[in-house]
């Protein structure tokens, strides 16, 4: 398989050209508006916590490159239904992947479809926008709680 | 002087272009962002530092005088290139970005005052938009800008209806880095010293790639990166009207610029020294000499005739493209300097600068620092090839077959 083949997977084109999780939660106080200023990829995240402290609920709108989009799509999938503890515990283990510094668990998923992107430092920053947007939300969310928590 | 670039012997000038990337020889397609660089230019900057490098304007043994003398030689033959025969005018900076600062700061903010206006328009790079939103701020003169029409070209009715007695300075990209479009620069000064105002020029993508001339446009101001034009990096001009600098406040203080120093005030050197605080880029200066002297050797007619030949079979090539969509005023029909701006059905432009760069073909993706521009366009992001005098029409074709295959790529995609 060719790098770029290795980066462009049939699971991320497919989140590409079928995002899941796109919209608004309407009512949500702790919305994120993030963008990378260099390549103008956006995101405007909002979510939902149950009172048990899961994300009952999460979606995002946004425009931009193939992996920055895909990569959105994928996170609302994998965090959904997740503590939020165990949500940024994800988002950590899924950036130091990229760092080259972790590897994915096998529940990991379709997130393994962004392991390409490791080859292509550059596009690294497309990939991380939607989990910094994740790990923001849900420091508003959780008063900060969630931060810094082993999931 | 040949009216026809020897491109293959240019070539052999270029050392990076006997790169390969990703195991091809590499496709440089992106020189409206930098240009690379030919021996010369790096044989005159090894040779400064090896043989001449001492501090300029201070030392009074021998290394220190020919490195000054080397340095003011540069600046005569940096004005000479853009036309002006009085160096005073020729201000050495970073890059474009910091003489059109020059300006606002040095200038506009000693001038402007709320009511006023200054004169921008849609197709303007961020480096001549922001400098003059912080100096409205700061003096509470407004911004107007001249709308394009819908080929890309600026809308000279509305400069006309736009350009009155409040405006002080008109400030417009020559050529536009996204669109290509050649602006009638020379008109908009005469127009706007009738009315009063000021003009600066930004030459960032023209003084690079056709003959400029200050007088023949009869600007007040224009400014320039070395970079762009074959020079290093962390040089760049600005020229100004004598006149007009007398009155312009420099930027920055510090050493060198000053003629007296007290313990509460100075007073300011002569031009151009006044805006040199501190050590110059004297080996900057002396690589955009030598890129200056490799540009004349060629004749700036002649690269200007290239580019636009490069830009006219681009157009015809890439036009062959399905689904691809091209930017900007047509050429040959509309002037139109070395750049195109396209995007190829829904591909994202990072997305499609990846695939093209698997291919060793390098082009810019992105806002291009225009995104004024690129809400005009109405699209979040173009990708865009720029040529120079060593591009191949050869390599429009690759250009142009990576772009088929990148289409082949996405297909699935794009058709899912």
């Amino acid at each position: 398989m060719s790098s770029l083949d290795e980066l462009y997977r049939a699971v991320l084109l497919d989140h590409y050209t079928r995002p899941r999780n796109r919209g608004v939660v309407e009512g949500d106080g702790s919305a994120v508006d993030l963008r990378n200023p260099s390549c103008g990829d956006t995101i405007h995240l909002t979510l939902r916590l149950d009172e048990a402290g899961r994300i009952a609920e999460v979606r995002f709108l946004g425009q931009g490159c193939s992996i920055s989009q895909a990569s959105a799509s994928i996170m609302t999938e994998a965090v959904k239904g997740k503590p939020a503890a165990e949500a940024v515990a994800l988002a950590e283990r899924f950036k130091a992947m990229l760092r080259g510094e972790a590897e994915l668990a096998p529940e990991d998923g379709d997130l393994a479809a962004l392991e390409g992107v490791r080859q292509f430092p550059v596009r690294v920053k497309c990939a991380t926008l939607a989990w910094n947007a994740l790990e923001k939300a849900l420091a508003t969310a959780t008063g900060g709680r969630a931060e810094g928590a082993e999931g | 002087m040949s009216m026809e670039l020897d491109v293959r012997r240019i070539r052999e000038d270029f050392p990076i272009l006997r790169r390969q990337v990703n195991g091809r020889p590499l496709v440089y397609l992106d020189s409206a962002a930098t240009s690379q660089k030919p021996e010369a230019v790096l044989a005159a900057v090894d040779r400064y530092y090896r043989e001449t490098n001492a501090n300029v304007h201070r030392a009074i043994h021998t290394l220190g005088e020919q490195a000054t003398e080397a340095y003011e030689r540069a600046r005569a033959r940096v004005a000479r290139f853009v036309g002006a025969g009085d160096p005073r005018g020729l201000i050495f900076v970073r890059n474009t970005t910091e003489a059109i600062n020059l300006v606002a700061w040095g200038w506009a903010r000693q001038n402007l005052k709320p009511g006023d206006e200054i004169l921008l328009t849609e197709m303007e790079h961020h480096s001549n938009i922001v400098p003059w939103q912080l100096v409205a701020r700061e003096t509470g003169a407004s911004l107007v800008y001249v709308r394009l029409t819908p080929d890309g070209e600026l809308d000279w009715a509305d400069f006309k209806a736009k350009l009155g007695r409040r405006t002080r300075i008109v400030a417009v990209a020559h050529v536009s880095n996204v669109l290509g479009t050649v602006n009638p620069v020379d008109a908009i000064c005469s127009e706007a010293h009738r009315a009063g105002a000021v003009v600066l020029v930004d030459g960032a993508q023209s003084v690079p790639h056709m003959p400029v001339d200050v007088g023949a446009i009869g600007c007040d101001f224009l400014a320039f990166s070395g970079h762009k034009m074959l020079g290093p990096m962390g040089i760049g001009a600005l020229w100004g009207r004598p006149e007009i600098l007398e009155g312009t406040e420099p930027l920055f203080g510090g050493g060198e610029m000053i003629a007296e120093v007290f313990p509460d005030h100075s007073t300011w050197n002569e031009l151009p020294w006044k805006f040199e605080a501190g050590t110059p880029n004297v080996a900057g200066a002396i690589g955009l000499e030598a890129a200056v002297e490799y540009l004349e050797g060629l004749g700036m007619e002649a690269v200007a005739a290239h580019e636009r030949e490069l830009s006219r079979y681009a157009y015809e090539r890439l036009e062959r493209v399905e689904g691809l969509r091209i930017y900007g005023p047509r050429p040959p029909e509309k002037s139109h300097a070395g750049v195109v701006t396209f995007n190829l059905l829904s591909v994202h432009p990072h997305d499609l600068s990846m695939i093209l760069d698997q291919r060793a073909v390098a082009v810019r993706a992105g806002h291009h620092c225009a995104q004024p521009l690129m809400r005009w366009l109405d699209v979040p992001s173009t990708a865009r090839a720029s040529f120079y005098v060593y591009t191949l029409p050869e390599e429009i074709d690759i250009l142009a077959e990576a772009l088929e295959e990148a289409r082949e790529y996405f297909s699935h995609v794009l058709l899912g």
